[in-house]
């Protein structure tokens, strides 16, 4: 026998014990187990609906009376959690991803004179997208024939879905809602968990792992994340489906970088795509196309994680502040009159 | 798609995105400096409810449409009867108000259980166990005795279940801040204390052992849950090695919460709840820590562990 510390007991002489099982649950009961259905909750952890048993490992202890970061909110008031450099450990949400086998999605469209970005982009993310992880990247193009060969890792692959270009870019970017959402049911619930929409004209930077992943998550525009809502760029006009009042809203969210589950992301490209037909219908157009529509649904529809500002960023236009701590998917300097009309 | 989870009431997408429109409240205010605060998500970003951390009437706003049921347990064996009034009343007053709710409590004696005026859409089960040699055996089989209930009933009944202690009282709002999928509660004790001193299970042939370099927060046994699938799955997981360590010959330093303890290590919480939900009245409240929602009562340990 061991040495026994004080508040221990004498040992007793315990009864036999059968082992015996509740009989009706077992671990994985069709509750639990769904693959398509993303990981997390509400509250954005990553915790998903099979059961994770995580490896003992060494890391910093978290400290009650010490937020990770003084300067910025971390948290929404709906309990969503803001992803700044500093508030995750990245072995830790390792641990918890890898055993559950995500696949992630990628979408990108590259349209047009777009198809030029496609090869620093693809070559960024295989250095800095979901490293370690099953990748799917999805390249919507209307010139398949100039797309890039991009060496990938293992375990990542690239598919190549054509579509038809658009004669303005408005509607470029407008489409993609249409054909994501799609797209979603067709393809995109068989063979991901989660994805990922990104704009093709920037390029990765640094880290983006699977601290973003969640049911739904949004990302802060860099122009205004710290902007009073009056001054978000929201669709004004009551006319429209996108339109938002004055007096609301929590964030301004770009449309160039949003995702989650397969599931959420359908729901969303559905509404959106819906929504601006609405529009087309009454005779408007919002100020900042799907931008806006995307704005408006996740104002009714919070995300379950937001992206801050590390994930979205152009540093000709805005420098690097020491708020930011890390770039982390950049914009690539182009001319918008020369990419845009040809 | 995903399958529903079937509870008391109604269908629930697993797990629900949030719906929170037409409802005025103050912009979210990302820059702003707040030195005096706690730590408000963990590192595997679950986020730790404090005060001042969620919107009350925002998150009613986004969960009372979803008609959820929540279950709450709590073991009234031999003496302890004599807390269940006070518990009772004061879970009628603060705990997940508006919200379909059933008590389930567990004793040795149903006779002793007041009959507490419970509100509407509010439910009471007196489940009759068995008696036990001690208390500490009353202890160590709740995991067990918890996870049978779920399985037998539970599971069709509610959507979320808390485990919590009968030997205390609720003096502020418990609501849908605390629901996730597995919910635990930092002790009062160990808050601002490093791990290696936490009380773990610290002999290396129990179950419930963590080294010196592991945990992350100590987690009272007084309060966890969760989803009631997740409840299942943690209480079930807590009695197997609890079994284990019968097998051995072996109790854990301080019974299931050692064990509660060392799973939370492997299976980390999705939402952590401060020490205002899990708060000891003899300690003085620190400024940090801005209101009491849940708290032990003054009792004479000696005369109820006789």
């Amino acid at each position: 026998m061991m040495d026994r510390p004080s508040q221990d007991r004498p040992p007793q002489q315990w009864p036999l014990v059968a082992l015996h099982s509740a009989g009706v649950l077992s671990p994985r009961t069709p509750m639990l187990a769904t693959r398509q259905e993303g990981a997390g909750e509400a509250a954005g952890k990553p915790t998903s609906l099979y059961v994770v048993t995580l490896q003992r490992m060494v890391y910093p202890q978290p400290k009650v009376l010490t937020p990770s970061r003084k300067d910025v909110l971390v948290l929404t008031p709906w309990l969503a959690p803001i992803v700044w450099e500093g508030t995750f450990n990245i072995d830790i949400l390792n641990e918890q991803f890898q055993v559950q086998n995500v696949t992630i999605g990628l979408t990108v469209f590259a349209i047009k004179k777009y198809v030029v970005f496609l090869k620093l982009f693809l070559e960024t993310a295989e250095e800095h997208f979901m490293v370690g992880y099953k990748v799917n990247y999805y390249v919507f193009t209307d010139r398949p024939a100039d797309v890039p060969r991009v060496p990938l890792r293992g375990g990542r692959r690239l598919v190549v879905l054509q579509v038809p270009g658009a004669a303005r870019w408005q509607d470029v970017s407008m489409r993609r809602m249409e054909t994501i959402s799609s797209f979603c049911a067709q393809r995109f619930l068989r063979e991901v968990d989660f994805l990922v929409c990104a704009d093709v004209d920037m390029r990765f930077r640094d880290h983006v792992g699977v601290e973003i992943l969640s049911q739904l998550f949004g990302t802060l525009h860099p122009g205004f994340y710290g902007a009073a809502r009056e001054a978000f760029t929201y669709e004004r006009r009551p006319q429209s489906q996108a339109h938002i009042p004055r007096d609301q809203g929590d964030f301004y969210y770009m449309g160039a970088f949003f995702g989650g589950s397969v599931a959420e992301v359908h729901r969303l490209t559905t509404a959106c795509h819906q929504a601006m037909m609405a529009d087309w219908a009454n005779g408007i157009e919002a100020v900042w196309h799907d931008e806006s529509h995307l704005n408006r649904y996740l104002l009714d529809h919070k995300p379950t994680k937001v992206l801050s500002p590390e994930y979205m960023w152009d540093e000709q236009l805005l420098g690097w502040p020491a708020i930011v701590k890390k770039l982390r998917y950049v914009a690539v300097p182009k001319d918008h009159q020369e990419i845009r009309h040809r | 798609m995903s399958p529903c989870v079937s509870g008391g009431g109604g269908c629930l997408p697993s797990p629900p995105v949030l719906l929170g429109s037409r409802s005025q409240y103050p912009q979210p205010k990302l820059l702003e400096q707040r030195p005096t605060e706690l730590l408000t998500l963990t590192p595997w970003l679950a986020p730790i409810i404090s005060e001042g951390t969620f919107n009350p009437e925002l998150l009613q706003h986004i969960y009372q449409p979803l008609n959820l049921t929540i279950g709450l347990t709590a073991f009234a064996v031999g003496k302890y009867t004599c807390f269940v009034q006070r518990f009772l009343e004061s879970a009628e007053q603060f705990f997940m108000h508006g919200y379909w709710v059933r008590y389930y409590i567990f004793t040795d004696d149903p006779k002793a259980i007041p009959r507490v005026p419970l509100g509407p859409g509010r439910l009471l089960s007196v489940i009759p166990i068995r008696e036990h040699s001690s208390w500490e055996e009353v202890s160590m089989r709740q995991m067990e005795t918890v996870s049978q209930h779920i399985a037998a009933r539970a599971h069709r009944e509610v959507d979320y279940l808390f485990c919590l202690s009968v030997d205390m009282v609720f003096q502020n709002p418990w609501g849908p801040e605390t629901l996730g999928d597995l919910v635990a509660a930092i002790h009062p004790g160990y808050y601002a204390v490093p791990r290696h001193q936490f009380p773990y299970e610290r002999r290396h042939v129990s179950t419930a052992f963590v080294a010196d370099s592991e945990g992350d927060f100590y987690y009272g046994g007084a309060v966890f849950g969760g989803r009631v699938g997740r409840v299942y799955e943690f209480t079930r997981g807590c009695h197997m090695a609890i079994l284990a360590d019968k097998a051995n010959g072996i109790m854990a330093a301080w019974q299931e919460e050692s064990h509660l303890n060392r799973r939370f290590i492997s299976h980390k919480p999705s939402k952590v709840l401060s020490p205002e939900y899990l708060w000891d009245y003899r300690k003085p409240r620190p400024a940090s820590l801005k209101l009491i929602r849940f708290s032990t009562v003054d009792k004479n340990s000696n005369w109820l562990r006789s």
